[in-house]
Parts: structure tokens; sequence; C-alpha cells
């Protein structure tokens, strides 16, 4: 026998009723547009796939946000791969003797005193902007949740499934490397 | 001595992490540590909180109000999802 269900699935009426919710909770944790509508779509997808499986004890849009974050981790942990970490470009030396220290070329180079008189400056942001382009896809993604959107650690390392000092090392290599393209593209004219 | 000796790539990340007002007490005590004797360093983390800056002012530029998906993009979803649902 099997008890009333409380909520109920209608997929007819997904698209209307969460498209735009659950674009959004996307949107600020991943980094482009469009990788946020395929997520959004695969979710969609994969609900319809297990529709069976909804007990009825969570609201649908709960439902559905649960396996939207299960796509979400799928995809961080896809560009986490080999391929995701060739692109880091290093700023310390990685063994030998010298491990630890900064690579020379990397050194950061003085700024003018002034160097934070500007910060509200349009082309500024242009610049910020491409250079956080630049970062590998994983990097921009974390920066980006802890930085600009602003989530707590906790949460981060949660939707992501990342360990705390994990997090450290990739909010730290996203930084330096923003820094050293800051230098190059901004601070040094 | 040791425990409090510090590579530049630690102290680094030590400092980044200062940025969000994460550290532990004894992060930030090898970090001073190290920024006393390190003059690259120093000039990290003094270049560190111009970018704080800029990072909290691109920040709150950034609309933060609800995005909706165009009318032709949620046909498109509707359209795919029906046709799986047949």
């Amino acid at each position: 026998m099997s008890t009333e269900k409380k909520h109920t699935l209608h997929p007819e009426k997904w698209v209307q009723l969460y498209s735009d919710y659950l674009y959004n909770y996307t949107i600020t944790r991943v980094s482009s547009d469009e990788l946020a509508k395929d997520l959004v779509q695969e979710t969609f997808f994969a609900g319809l796939k297990s529709m069976k499986n909804f007990q009825g004890k969570a609201s649908e849009r709960t439902w559905l946000v649960s396996i939207l974050k299960r796509k979400i981790i799928d995809h961080y942990r896809k560009i986490n791969s080999n391929k995701g970490k060739a692109e880091v470009r290093m700023n310390f030396y990685k063994d030998g003797d010298n491990a630890g220290e900064w690579i020379e070329e990397r050194v950061p180079n003085l700024w003018s005193s002034d160097a934070d008189k500007d910060i509200q400056n349009d082309e500024l942001k242009e610049t910020l902007e491409k250079c956080i382009e630049k970062l590998p896809e994983k990097y921009k993604m974390v920066f980006k949740m802890k930085t600009i959107q602003g989530f707590e650690t906790e949460e981060i390392c949660k939707e992501l499934d990342i360990t705390s000092s994990n997090l450290w090392v990739i909010i730290h290599r996203a930084r330096t490397q923003l820094r050293s393209c800051m230098e190059s593209n901004w601070f040094n004219n | 001595m040791s425990k409090f000796k510090i590579s530049c790539d630690e102290a680094t990340t030590i400092c980044d992490k200062n940025q969000y007002k994460s550290a532990s007490f004894g992060e930030k005590l090898r970090l001073t540590l190290h920024l006393l004797k390190c003059k690259v360093c120093k000039c990290y983390s003094v270049q560190n909180d111009i970018m704080t800056k800029v990072y909290e002012e691109y920040s709150s530029h950034q609309c933060k109000e609800d995005k909706c998906l165009c009318d032709e993009d949620k046909q498109i979803m509707q359209k795919a999802l029906e046709e799986q649902m047949n």
C-alpha cells in the first residue's frame, strides 16, 4: 500500500514554472550562459528519466534542484580532470632546491603608489573581465563563487565536493594568475 | 623554528586566504614572520589589498537581480522536453 504523495510531478509545466529559477541558480555557479542553459535542460531530461524515483516528500522544485546540484558537481569533476590541470600557469617552483619560491619571471613588479586610484574605471573592469576569462574553467568557477558571488567557503566545498584546503589552493592560484594578468594589462601602463 | 618557516607559495596562499578573513591565528603569525624578511611576498601582500578592492568594486556592480531566460530559449527547452516525454 502506498501512502498518498504530498507532491506530484508535472513535467509538462517544468519549463514554465522552474526554468528561470534553475537558470539563476546555475548562472551564479558556472562560467557561461550557454553552459547554464545546457545544465538546466539536462536537469529536466534527468528528472524525466527518474520520475519513478520521486517519493513526493519534497516539492517538485526542491527535487529538481537536487538533480541540478548533481549536474553541477559532475560538470566540476569533468573540468577537474587532467586536461584542466595542464592549463595552469605556475608562479612558484614546484620541486627542486627552489620548491615553493617565486619563479623569477613571475615575481611581482612594483606598482605605482596611486595604483588604486582608478578602481571605479570602466576600462579596469573590462580588463579584469578579460583576465578572469583567461583563467582555467575550474579556477574561474571557484573564484567567481567565492569572490564575486560571495558564497561561504563551506557552501562551495559542499556543492563542489572539495575540501577547504583544496579551495584555498584554487583561490590562491586564481588570484596569483589574475594579479599577474592585471599587472601586464593594467597596472604597468 | 622550522615550524614557523614557510615558502613563498605557502605565504601567498595564507595571504590570499586572509583576504577573506579566513586565515587562522597560527597562519597569520607565520605569514607576518615571512613578510618581515621577504620583500617579494610583502609586495604581493600590498598589491593583494588593492586586488581585493578591485574585486569588491567589480562584485558590487555585478547584476544581482534575477535573470530570465528569453521566450525563445524556453520554447526550445519545452519542445526538447516534450520530445523526450513521447
